[in-house]
């Protein structure tokens, strides 16, 4: 593969559920504004692809239950970054569909190109949204379908061009390059066209976990995030959902410190309180190791999502003895500033669905 | 326009009458997105979308020591004749991520989203809110709004509309809902120690939980209270109900009497009756009316500059859709420079702009008006548009409107003004270069930002569930 994209979860203050017994400032920073551009400006400048933004209208079941939505976060940092991928999730089982589309074409304005979105479920928010329960596999994954499709049309039903500025005419748009969506499921409908203009990118890029097949096998998501508790499994997962939109591999990650061994510093957090198995592929090592294992993955996977198991510990390792390792050997590359997030990924800009093809229309 | 034709100076006899003789002006810049007083064939007349212009815009605000940069909100495109509006500026970002960014790359300024609490749902929305406020360092306002209308409804999953008569209901529901979460961590939530029992301490959050009419919600909210507080409740409905929501609920009202003194003497009065019934003190809400302000450096380039704007606004083909609006007919392929339609208007129970509020006036009546002017001083269809639209707002020189403004806020007609630039990005330059320093020469505008919250900078209270 020609290219190998690294991504970096950024959400609360590591995958492990104590990392904030661990974090640079004190427990109440972990929301702060400092604290946040501070992790973004980190990921940056280590030459992450992007980065991911956890988010559910719930409190995170384990670790600090305090939590700012994610598109609040992204949009953050986006005027204050230049070529980071911004990806904040987004359930898609209770949220308003257009909401969560003029959400994420704003954000696609605001950092020039580099919004992304983590299409999540959020089967359980049903009471605190006071929506009709969407609880079962059939359930969900209409929702997820459908509410990737509403973002989907809505940020194509304005053409590029739809601002014209016409002076003889007096006319600000052309209402002919506007289009209405007529978006109908079993369980709602969406009129449109979108209220905020086709986003830089056409289409923000849509991130989806792997363990919806619904979503790969229909190639709503850009991007799948694959899951495998060891190489083989993640590889052999990647390799089946291959061929249908880009394949990422969530990895979490506890690198040896200067200071102390990963082993040693998980032995610690563990002792607080003990990381729930969540079926990611898992490394704990020194650099090295963790450069062998990326450069393995990137025969099979067009990118990883690194989960560090404590930000402010594993994200300074990472940018200065495994990503520099990985540029050098050009298995993978530092974004390109002034480039968008689909750039990056090697991503085309997506023709728009309505506007009329010059030439079969002629 | 106003006009000044008494030549009043600030130190006159009339300064005898200021009720608040230490009164400041406090402005806030309206970043409207839609309607026709936004010029969009000017030279300077920046992109409506591009976040360069709301960059420009929100830094000369905070250059200009404003209160807030405010984010209007429309959930449908406007429509006229069933066919969407294409004649005006249109297109705008989602107000509380546009408005995380500009968090992102100012200090001072207090950052207002309009959103609309039909097509909300208060774990979310508070949730949002919030947020904006912890990352701003508590400089975040909303705008509640309501609407009632279906046709709204059908971008949204919920679909549907409210009743109109129970629409301020479900708002005043929504809004202590939202209280409660904001409310909802205590002070000590969050550990203070890295070797604590746990990052949030136990029993130390309340889950909200409301069984009403309107809400069915259990909620644990997820955010601790940010430095002001929480955000500053602005309302902007003019009816009665709408004053009784804002005299229960809100601390800014960002009302439409912003162009004759008497006029918006008489609403603040109103709102200090509406206070003061309630149980609050009548200084409790801070009225700030949306207005336009044209500046000239010479009080003979004044009418001039006034007629500019408002040509480049009131063009042919928009005068014909204000004017078709009115009358319920298309009058697109008309003359603007020819007479009004000598038919007669077609009454319609609702207007005819989709989402353009008609503000309860009866077309008959503004019809007949409207001919009556005409046919007085002989105008033509595009000339009775521009007298009737934008009779909102302040034109002269910089020291005209300084004390103009001055009088307004210590004679209790408002606490200051929120400006929709009629230029954008640019629209704000003339008011932040030659107005503000005329106004601090009066001793009636800040010269430094003395506080870091959007409460502070506004002179509020604490929150009204935060009061003992």
């Amino acid at each position: 593969m020609s290219r190998f994209a690294l991504g970096i979860e950024l959400d609360g203050a590591g995958y492990h559920p104590a990392a904030w017994r661990r974090s640079a400032d004190e427990p109440a920073r972990l929301l702060s504004a400092q604290t946040l551009q501070a992790r973004v400006s980190a990921a940056e400048n280590a030459g992450f692809t992007l980065a991911t933004f956890d988010d559910s209208i719930l409190p995170p079941a384990t670790g600090p239950a305090g939590r700012i939505d994610a598109p609040t976060r992204a949009s953050f940092v986006a005027a204050t970054t230049s070529t980071l991928g911004l990806v904040p999730a987004v359930a898609t089982t209770y949220a308003e569909p257009f909401h969560t589309a003029s959400a994420l074409a704003t954000l696609d304005y605001s950092s020039r190109g580099r919004a992304g979105w983590l299409a999540t479920l959020d089967p359980d928010a049903a009471a605190t949204w006071g929506r009709p329960p969407r609880t079962t596999d059939a359930e969900l994954r209409r929702e997820h379908r459908d509410s990737i499709e509403v973002a989907r049309r809505l940020w194509d039903s304005w053409e590029d061009d739809a601002v014209i500025r016409d002076w003889t005419t007096g006319r600000f748009l052309d209402r002919n390059k506007l289009h209405y969506i007529d978006f109908e499921s079993e369980t709602f409908s969406v009129k449109g066209p979108a209220i905020v203009p086709r986003p830089p990118q056409g289409q923000v890029v849509v991130f989806a976990d792997g363990g919806d097949e619904d979503v790969s096998n229909s190639s709503a998501a850009d991007v799948v995030i694959v899951t495998g508790a060891d190489p083989e499994t993640a590889i052999a997962a990647a390799r089946r959902a291959a061929g249908i939109a880009l394949i990422f591999i969530d990895l979490e990650v506890a690198l040896d410190t200067p200071a102390r061994s990963a082993a040693a510093r998980l032995a610690e957090l563990d002792a607080h309180e003990p990381a729930e198995s969540t079926g990611r592929l898992h490394f704990s090592g020194p650099p090295a190791e963790l450069v062998a294992l990326l450069t393995r993955l990137s025969r099979d996977a067009d990118g990883v999502r690194l989960h560090p198991a404590v930000i402010d510990e594993d994200l300074p390792v990472l940018a200065r003895a495994v990503l520099p390792t990985l540029f050098h050997t050009d298995i993978a590359h530092r974004p390109v500033p002034g480039s968008t997030l689909r750039a990056n990924l090697g991503l085309d800009r997506p023709a728009n669905r309505y506007a009329q093809d010059e030439d079969t229309a002629s | 326009m106003k006009r000044f034709d008494e030549g009043r100076r600030s130190g006159d006899g009339w300064a005898s009458q200021d009720r608040f003789p230490d009164a400041a002006v406090h402005f806030g810049v309206f970043f409207q997105g839609v309607n026709h007083s936004t010029i969009w064939s000017d030279a300077a007349s920046g992109s409506q979308i591009d976040f360069e212009t709301f960059r420009r815009l929100v830094s000369t605000a905070e250059r200009g020591l404003f209160d807030a940069f405010f984010l209007g909100e429309g959930l449908r495109l406007r429509e006229q004749d069933g066919k969407i509006l294409d004649l005006d500026i249109a297109g705008r970002p989602d107000a509380i991520t546009q408005l995380a960014a500009l968090a992102g790359i100012t200090r001072h300024i207090g950052l207002v989203a309009t959103q609309n609490i039909t097509y909300n749902e208060p774990a979310d929305l508070a949730r949002k809110l919030a947020g904006l406020d912890l990352l701003s360092g508590g400089r975040a306002g909303w705008n509640a709004v309501t609407t009632d209308n279906a046709w709204t409804g059908a971008n949204f999953r919920r679909g549907g509309f409210a009743d109109h008569a129970k629409r301020y209901e479900r708002a005043g529901e929504f809004v202590t809902i939202a209280r409660a979460i904001w409310d909802s961590w205590s002070n000590t939530a969050i550990t203070d120690s890295q070797h604590g029992f746990s990052w949030l301490e136990p029993g130390e959050v309340r889950q909200v939980e409301r069984d009403t009419e309107h809400f069915g919600v259990t909620i644990t909210p997820t955010l601790p209270r940010s430095p002001q507080g929480h955000p500053v409740i602005f309302q902007a409905g003019d009816s009665p109900d709408g004053r009784d929501f804002a005299a229960a609920h809100a601390e800014v009202i960002f009302s439409r009497h912003g162009t004759h003194f008497d006029d918006a003497l008489g609403f603040a009065d109103d709102i200090r009756a509406r206070l003061r019934a309630a149980g609050r003190p009548e200084d409790d809400i801070k009225i700030m009316p949306g207005t336009q302000i044209v500046l000239a450096e010479k009080e003979s380039e004044v009418p001039e500059k006034v007629r500019w704007v408002l040509e480049n606004q009131v063009t042919g083909p928009t005068a014909l859709s204000l004017v078709g609006q009115i009358w319920g007919i298309d009058l697109s392929d008309r003359d603007p420079d020819g007479p009004l339609p000598a038919e007669d208007p077609v009454p319609l129970p609702v207007s005819v702009t989709r989402g353009t509020p008609r503000h309860g006036e009866d077309p008959i009546t503004i019809a007949r008006a409207w001919r009556e002017l005409a046919e007085a001083r002989n105008l033509t269809l595009r000339q009775v548009a521009i007298e009737t639209s934008q009779r909102t707002g302040f034109a002269g020189t910089p020291g005209q409107v300084a004390d103009e403004l001055t009088r307004w806020v210590r004679r209790g007609a408002s606490d200051g003004f929120n400006i929709t630039p009629y230029l954008v990005p640019t629209g704000l330059d003339e008011i932040v270069d030659w107005l503000i320093p005329e106004l601090q020469e009066r001793n009636s505008y800040r010269t430094e930002y003395t506080g870091s919250t959007l409460r502070e900078h506004l002179g509020l209270r604490p929150p009204l569930s935060r009061r003992s």
